[in-house]
């Protein structure tokens, strides 16, 4: 194998690699902290607008490690800086 | 390489030095659409009873902003409402527009979303100190213990990059993904995956200037807290103040 397929073959399997492992812990607090939040507007609906404000800046704060983990395997898959 | 282009800063048109890509032309075409609709609803107000639909929506939309930034921030919102306001108003436009075939929205793009964060970057320190004074918005920095100082700083860029990488992975994900599925389900599929782009556009829109919201009440408020604390008052702090104070601190930390 000459460079450039190791290089490609590398780059294939760490996106893969990343997205999946790096989706696993994002997914889990999500649903964490959105059973929390489910909770809390039963026990006190009248805060319903306060709590789904803060669920979803917060949801979006989980969220952003799983893009951080997309845009790099994107990077890897369509724009690898390695493969010229 | 497969036709599917992470980015839309590709020039479209080349005369010597000046490139013109779809990032700059559809943020121009944003603004245009914008400051049109404002400039012929605002032509003509009016106090009556009989108000135009143009302003209605207006002032509804200007209304919900200020409540939002009143309940976020805690504080009147008159002196934030320009900055997050056009924040939120441009952000919401572009990522709406992306249902218009042939748009492709700018905040898809890094460079948009990596401005609009440095517009937040050097927004925040300006209200702060605006509002506290340079020395008292400086303490804040050293403010658990000196050793903290080098955290605090990296803490103020490392959110700036969090907001573009944010709001860039987002709207860079659903046209990867819908490209993606319409290379093999290329029929009803992408449109569902399309009506779920609207409502992320949105979400991260909100989430955008609300964060940029979250970080000026924090560097404008530290003092009032600690004057909290120092004088604690009889009566037990609301359910609410609680709440936002302990989500103002959770979110400092990203």
């Amino acid at each position: 194998m000459d460079t450039e397929t190791i290089i490609a073959v590398a780059s294939i399997v760490t996106a893969g690699l990343t997205i999946s492992i790096g989706s696993i812990a994002p997914a889990l607090g999500e649903g964490r902290a959105l059973s929390q939040a489910l909770t809390a507007i039963a026990q006190q609906p009248d805060e319903a607008s306060t709590i789904t404000r803060t669920l979803f800046v917060g949801l979006a704060m989980v969220e952003s490690t799983a893009i951080y983990c997309f845009v790099v395997s994107m990077i890897l898959l369509f724009a690898n800086p390695y493969v010229n | 390489m497969t036709g599917i282009e992470i980015s839309s800063d590709a020039p479209l048109w080349q005369w010597g030095p000046v490139i013109l890509n779809r990032t700059i032309l559809f943020t121009w075409l944003v603004m245009v659409v914008l400051t049109g609709l404002s400039w012929l609803v605002t032509r003509r107000l009016t106090t009556g009873t009989q108000i135009p639909r143009g302003q209605n929506v207006m002032e509804v939309l200007v209304t919900g902003l200020r409540d939002q930034i009143r309940e976020v921030g805690d504080q009147e919102p008159q002196r934030y409402l320009p900055f997050v306001g056009t924040l939120f108003l441009f952000l919401a436009f572009s990522n709406l527009l992306s249902v218009v075939p042939g748009f492709s929205p700018p905040t898809g793009s890094l460079s948009t979303t990596a401005a609009l964060a440095t517009c937040a970057f050097v927004a925040v320190p300006m209200f702060g100190i605006a509002r506290r004074g340079p020395l008292s918005y400086l303490k804040q920095y050293l403010q658990p213990s000196v050793f903290m100082l080098p955290f605090n700083i990296v803490g103020e860029l490392s959110r700036t990059l969090a907001l573009a990488v944010r709001l860039y992975g987002n709207m860079m994900s659903g046209t990867v993904i819908a490209a993606i599925l319409l290379s093999f389900v290329p029929l009803l599929v992408p449109v569902l995956m399309q009506a779920f782009g609207l409502l992320t556009g949105m979400i991260q829109a909100y989430i955008f200037s609300v964060l940029t919201m979250v970080y000026i009440a924090s560097a404008t408020q530290v003092q009032q807290r600690q004057q909290e604390r120092e004088q604690p008052s009889s009566a037990e702090p609301s359910v609410n103040t609680v709440q936002k104070s302990a989500f103002r601190a959770a979110s400092k930390e990203t």
